[in-house]
């Protein structure tokens, strides 16, 4: 039987609220939203937090919508929201290639956008997504609000800029022209932790890339920024060459360790092949011109 | 602390710790064992309830993130002696052998037929993608599921 290590509750009426609570407790609180990465590490051990505040009722952060020239996600926006969400499909398709595929439907009603970025583990989908897209996150604490890019968000395995007494409330995609994108997870059963993802953003001017977010999951200690794929990308017209050569930096820059789902040179060849893929599906859907 | 969460219509209210799951509140406090307790692990969907209508992994949920709102389990299916028709379907088409995923099973289809009355094959093995049965192959619970959709609650 897993049951978490004894534990204080109490369930936030506010964003204040919580965020008084979580000043008042220390480093020992942790906010609960679904639960669906919290709990198992609670009940495994592996996290022993002594307080939980509860955000649930803090609906005010479960949101999907435009403003301005971005889209705006909030942080407690369930799965299944974001896998139905048609503003999202509309403009940063990946999100539905990516939910599509996260654990199962019935864990996509509880688990959050927030939490899932919090966890912060690396063979996390919606990391790997948010890299791409070039996600800016907002982060309230005591003082205020802050805005983080999402290249400073992610510190390691695990960890976060989210400090403690703080609270990650929202997910910012910047709307761009001519975007494309599309999200490639190879797993060994339905609903299972990816072997290896790629996720792909691209922005075109005419028959040019003008620009590129590519991120690879579960080939390293962290979701994998493939700033080098990017540079590559920048102001090339897409070609079978140019995915093959994006596809090769993907093998070589990522760090994967053998474990059950496969071994190190299978990991590197997936990276390779699903960026591949990736990127060809992301030019497509940005012209138009998707199978 | 005190606890006190509506299932299956009936106020159940007993002093817990926060970290009693929600899968363990049921089947202890009003004794309601049709759920079932399985990989505990939120892999395999035997522990599957309602809440607010939706169906979620009652082993991966704290019991005390309930108070406020409605469970239901498999136990609130048959009313007066006539089954659902889920269950009914489940009856009809052999959707069962051993019978652990069965509760998990009829929830999330009973959702899904409230959410979407004429599912196709395919929406149903998706939304019993989370459910996990190791003896039917799955073929017959599609067809038990397909079968509810056919059937309104009076036929049954």
């Amino acid at each position: 039987m897993q049951t978490p290590a004894p534990f204080e509750y109490e369930r936030a009426t506010s964003l204040e609220g919580a965020l008084a609570s979580l000043q008042r407790l220390g480093p020992s609180a942790r906010v609960i939203a679904g639960g669906h990465s919290l709990l198992p590490m609670m009940k495994l051990r592996l996290a022993t937090p002594e307080h939980l505040v509860d955000i649930n009722d803090l609906t005010a952060l479960a949101f999907i919508r435009a403003d301005g020239d971005e889209i705006a996600i909030g942080a407690l926006t369930r799965h299944a929201e974001l896998l139905d969400s048609e503003l999202l499909a509309e403009h940063f398709p990946i999100f539905r290639d990516a939910e599509n595929v996260i654990a199962d439907p019935v864990v996509r009603n509880r688990g959050t956008i927030g939490g899932s970025l919090c966890q912060a583990d690396a063979a996390e989908d919606l990391s790997a997504v948010c890299t791409a897209c070039k996600a800016k996150v907002v982060i309230h604490g005591p003082g205020g609000a802050r805005t983080v890019a999402i290249d400073d968000f992610h510190l390691g395995p695990y960890t976060t800029a989210v400090a403690d007494g703080e609270i990650l409330t929202e997910i910012r995609l910047p709307l761009r022209a001519a975007a494309g994108s599309a999200h490639e997870k190879l797993e060994r059963r339905a609903g299972d932790w990816a072997i290896a993802a790629a996720s792909v953003a691209v922005w075109m001017d005419g028959g040019i890339i003008a620009d590129a977010g590519v991120a690879l999951g579960a080939v390293g200690l962290t979701t994998i920024h493939l700033s080098r794929a990017e540079e590559l990308l920048r102001g090339k017209p897409p070609s079978d060459d140019l995915i093959a050569q994006a596809g090769e930096i993907a093998a070589s820059d990522c760090s994967p360790m053998s474990d059950g789902r496969g071994p190190v040179d299978y990991k590197r060849h997936l990276a390779g092949v699903l960026t591949g893929r990736a990127l060809r599906r992301a030019v497509a859907r940005a012209l138009h011109q998707e199978a | 602390m005190e606890l006190s969460i509506e299932i299956n219509g009936e106020r159940v209210a007993r002093d817990v710790e926060a970290r009693t799951l929600l899968v363990h509140f049921i089947r202890d406090t009003p004794g309601l064992t049709g759920t079932h307790w399985g990989c505990d692990t939120s892999n395999c969907g035997a522990c599957v309830v309602l809440m607010d209508g939706t169906p979620i992994k009652s082993c991966t949920t704290l019991a005390v993130m309930c108070e406020g709102h409605e469970i239901r389990t498999v136990e609130s299916l048959e009313v007066d002696g006539v089954l659902d028709p889920v269950q009914q379907g489940f009856h009809e088409t052999h959707a069962l052998h051993c019978g652990f995923c069965t509760p998990g099973m009829l929830m999330t289809a009973r959702a899904l037929l409230d959410q979407n009355p004429d599912p196709t094959e395919h929406e149903i093995r998706t939304a019993i993608s989370g459910a996990i049965c190791r003896c039917t192959g799955y073929k017959n619970i599609v067809a038990a599921i397909r079968w509810a959709a056919e059937h309104s609650r009076q036929e049954v």
